[in-house]
């Protein structure tokens, strides 16, 4: 190797603009909240805001990894509906009673292998098969809420099963435990990304798939491991949802999820045609959606309304998208 | 254009440059890759706006903001990679955005088809308009572009490359609608890598180094030489001196067989295929256009699977493998689309030569970022390779630049065997020469090469054994000394004598 190489380090770059604008807004939106609505700086109000993010964000990692792959994975709302519904089937069940411990294991464990199976078939379906993301992930999309309501009979389950409830309901140093899942699971799927050979062959696989090909990435293995990650997180998400109400509601857990998802993740800064995984972006973008969301229904603005606004953050994030691009 | 400057990301681009295209005149515009040559066609077209400088068109300037303003003002282009709409007719791209009305709204398809067809005629060119534009050849296309610009009233067109996908019977077509536009005082602005080219078609030429203008001449009072001299910034009288090619053939030893292919068939371009690569050989693949070259490298790579015949890999048969496999085994595979099955645009130049060799550099879980730097700085500095940082996405680099990462990517994982296919396409002399240099260089350490080229120079010059190949069956082999280009046009073009059933 040459002592004097021909290249100059450029500066390392640790926040990208789309992080920055991002920032800002939250800034501005923090404010803005701390000037002009009642109760803001209070505790409670971060708590309630942080539970109702955690979702949100932890599906948007997901779909984040999927959009940077090419992908799309509409099916995330179904996935935390039958995660959701199969959890208090599990730790409801009477031959689980005598040991409460095992009954929460064996109920993520199956919620979660469940979630599993489901990004193995999409994955499978898009890889294998070659089927449209779209088209492929639609198929869940519409049966895998069917399956959980036919799982509960259609029933509203409720339930008061304080181990389970943790998840959603417990406190830690404060702050809602989610929110440090949201927070770890980021940092998780981050390390993924940045470091290890799964996370680059992503990447290039979402900018140039032939190429990505010819120079020997494991496509279909790979694609295979972004729709199972996005579906895990999206049955986390499921089961979070559920500890929150202590109640499953197949019908309604997730309603709309993908939609959320996939705006925090553009709002985030990822690119839709693929190449690009901000993580940190798509927590960010939940955030904000979130706050802003808040703030207009804090202010006594209706919630149709609100979902105008969320809309307009949406076309706001592509225009600066597509502005950086220049 | 006036003093125009240009840089991207703090990298100069363009500083200077000049460039003055008369009425009714074909001007070339030469350089090494890099030199800005496409950055200067993008800030005329409107693609990038100017840091600088002023664009002056019959006399007045012009504010060229979009490539609409740019046609608008009588400025078309046709580019290297055709930006046209395959799936729709000959004519919807001919007339595509300008499309003649009826009431004001709705399209006269009638009309349109009548002018697209004149326009066509008026090329030598008779097709039926309302078919695909994709069922006609790269060439047809090629034309179809250029009466595109011609229907737009263009006073300049821009032509980017555009005999690089073409034989030469349809050269000549091209070349006779050029002087037809030059008749009508349509001026082109005509930038090529085939010198020979120039003196055919173009009256000046401007030469461009290192983003600069660094001189305009008279083609038909400037040799050779003295061109590609002005280009490399070098002396005539040294370049004259040199062979032609970084390549010469006949002098390597061979080693062991390292690929025997017997009989190899994947489909309809590769029927029946015969070829041994020993170490430190480089066999050339002769022959036209879909005569099944890049099939062979396809099939040896594991992308095609065989239908018949078979592979032995130092002597020993392999079974049907996927490209994974065969970059353990240790073949790579540069391919001739380097856009579309080369590069991932967005990522790094480092992520992007780095990829074929993740699973060696993978401690762990992890990628070991300390060895891929290494690796990758070893190879910008060995290769030559100007980029700003390693981190640099690759799209802002020049071809030539891209085409030395691509190359990059195999030679990292150590290779035993590289099948190149057109490795030196699209790309400027010196980065030419570079390129066969460095080749030349790992053959001699016992690489085994097969180079397929639509240069007969390259092949000739280059290869110590060149298989020809006629509509998917192997015809003939021919080794060196002894391989000129008569000998090889006359193997290509010869009828296929019970040489291969």
């Amino acid at each position: 190797m040459s002592a004097t190489p021909v290249t100059t380090a450029r500066p390392k770059v640790l926040i990208d603009t789309t992080m920055r604008n991002g920032l800002i807004v939250l800034l501005i939106l923090f404010v803005f909240n701390s000037l002009m609505t009642p109760n803001f700086l209070q505790m409670q109000t971060l708590s309630v805001n942080i539970s109702q993010v955690a979702t949100i964000a932890i599906v948007a990692i997901g779909m984040t990894l999927v959009i940077a792959a090419g992908g799309i994975d509409l099916s995330v709302g179904a996935v935390m509906a039958l995660s959701g519904a199969l959890a208090p089937l599990v730790f409801m069940s009477d031959s689980l009673q005598a040991s409460p411990v095992l009954a929460v294991f064996l109920a993520f464990a199956v919620a979660l292998s469940a979630a599993l199976l489901c990004g193995l078939f999409n994955g499978y379906l898009i890889s294998h098969l070659g089927v449209q993301p779209i088209i492929a992930t639609l198929i869940l999309f519409i049966s895998g809420r069917g399956i959980a309501q036919v799982l509960t009979n259609g029933n509203l389950q409720t339930f008061d099963y304080p181990a389970f409830s943790v998840i959603g309901t417990g406190k830690f140093l404060a702050l809602p435990v989610q929110g440090w899942l949201m927070l770890f699971l980021a940092a998780a799927v981050y390390w993924v990304v940045s470091k290890t050979p799964f996370g680059r062959y992503l990447l290039a696989l979402g900018g140039n798939e032939k190429a990505a090909l010819l120079s020997g990435v494991p496509v279909h293995r790979v694609k295979i491991g972004t729709y199972v990650i996005c579906s895990l997180l999206a049955g986390i998400a499921g089961l979070i949802v559920v500890a929150i109400n202590s109640a499953s509601d197949a019908a309604r857990n997730g309603e709309l999820m993908e939609l959320d998802a996939i705006a925090a993740a553009v709002v985030g800064g990822a690119l839709l045609q693929g190449g690009r995984a901000p993580i940190f972006g798509a927590v960010l973008g939940a955030i904000i959606i979130q706050l802003v969301k808040y703030t207009l229904l804090a202010n006594g603005i209706e919630d149709e309304v609100a979902l105008i606004a969320k809309a307009g953050i949406i076309v706001v994030a592509v225009y600066f998208q597509q502005s950086v691009k220049e | 254009m006036r003093n125009i400057q240009k840089s991207f990301s703090g990298v100069v681009a363009l500083g200077a440059v000049d460039l003055d295209v008369l009425p009714g005149e074909v001007h070339a515009l030469i350089g090494q890759n890099g030199a800005g040559k496409s950055t200067l066609i993008k800030i005329l077209t409107g693609v990038y706006k100017r840091d600088d400088g002023e664009v002056l068109i019959d006399g007045e300037v012009s504010i060229i903001g979009s490539p609409r303003e740019a046609q608008d003002c009588g400025v078309a282009t046709i580019y290297q990679e055709l930006n046209l709409v395959g799936l729709r007719s000959v004519t919807e791209n001919i007339c595509l955005g300008y499309e003649p009305r009826r009431f004001g709204c709705f399209v006269d398809w009638p009309k349109a088809h009548r002018d697209a067809r004149e326009v066509l005629m008026r090329f030598g060119v008779d097709i039926d308009v309302r078919e695909p534009l994709n069922s006609y050849s790269t060439a047809i296309q090629q034309l179809v572009a250029i009466a595109r610009a011609v229907s737009l009233d263009a006073k300049l067109v821009i032509m980017d490359e555009p005999t690089s996908s073409l034989d030469e019977q349809e050269v000549e077509v091209l070349f006779a609608v050029i002087r037809g536009l030059k008749r009508d005082g349509v001026s082109v602005l005509y930038v090529s890598h085939f010198l020979e080219e120039l003196y055919q078609v173009c009256d000046r030429v401007t030469i461009m180094r290192d983003g600069r203008s660094v001189a305009v001449r008279e083609i038909a009072h400037t040799s050779r030489i003295e061109l590609i001299a002005e280009m490399l910034g070098r002396d005539p009288g040294e370049i004259e001196s040199a062979g032609m090619t970084e390549f010469s053939a006949g002098e390597a030893v061979k080693g062991e067989p390292l690929v025997e292919v017997s009989g190899i068939a994947t489909g309809r371009q590769l029927q029946n295929f015969d070829m041994t690569v020993h170490a430190g050989e480089i066999v050339g693949l002769g022959g036209l256009l879909g005569s099944g070259r890049t099939e062979v490298a396809r099939a040896l790579f594991g992308l095609d699977r065989l239908s018949k015949g078979g592979l032995k890999w130092c002597g020993e048969e392999l079974k049907s493998m996927k490209p994974a496999e065969a970059i353990a085994l240790g073949i790579g595979y540069l391919t001739e689309d380097r856009k579309s099955e080369g590069i991932v645009p967005g990522l790094s130049v480092r992520e992007n030569l780095s990829l074929a060799i993740l699973p060696r550099i993978t401690k762990g879980w992890c990628i070991d970022r300390q060895q891929e730097r290494e690796i990758v700085e070893h190879f910008v500095s060995a290769l030559g390779i100007k980029t700003a940082d390693i981190d640099q996405p690759i799209r802002e680099l020049s071809g030539g630049n891209q085409q030395k990462v691509l190359l990059g990517r195999w030679l990292a994982i150590s290779p035993k065997l590289l099948l190149l296919d057109e490795p030196t396409r699209g790309v400027d002399i010196g980065a030419k020469f570079e390129i066969q240099a460095i080749i030349r260089d790992y053959v001699s350490q016992g690489v085994g090469v097969v180079l397929i080229s639509s240069e007969f120079a390259e092949l000739v010059e280059g290869a110590d054994t060149v298989v020809v190949l006629q509509e998917g069956h192997s015809v003939r082999e021919l080794s060196n000394p002894g391989v000129s280009e008569d000998v090889l046009l006359k193997a290509i073009a010869e009828p296929a004598s019970g040489v291969a059933a």
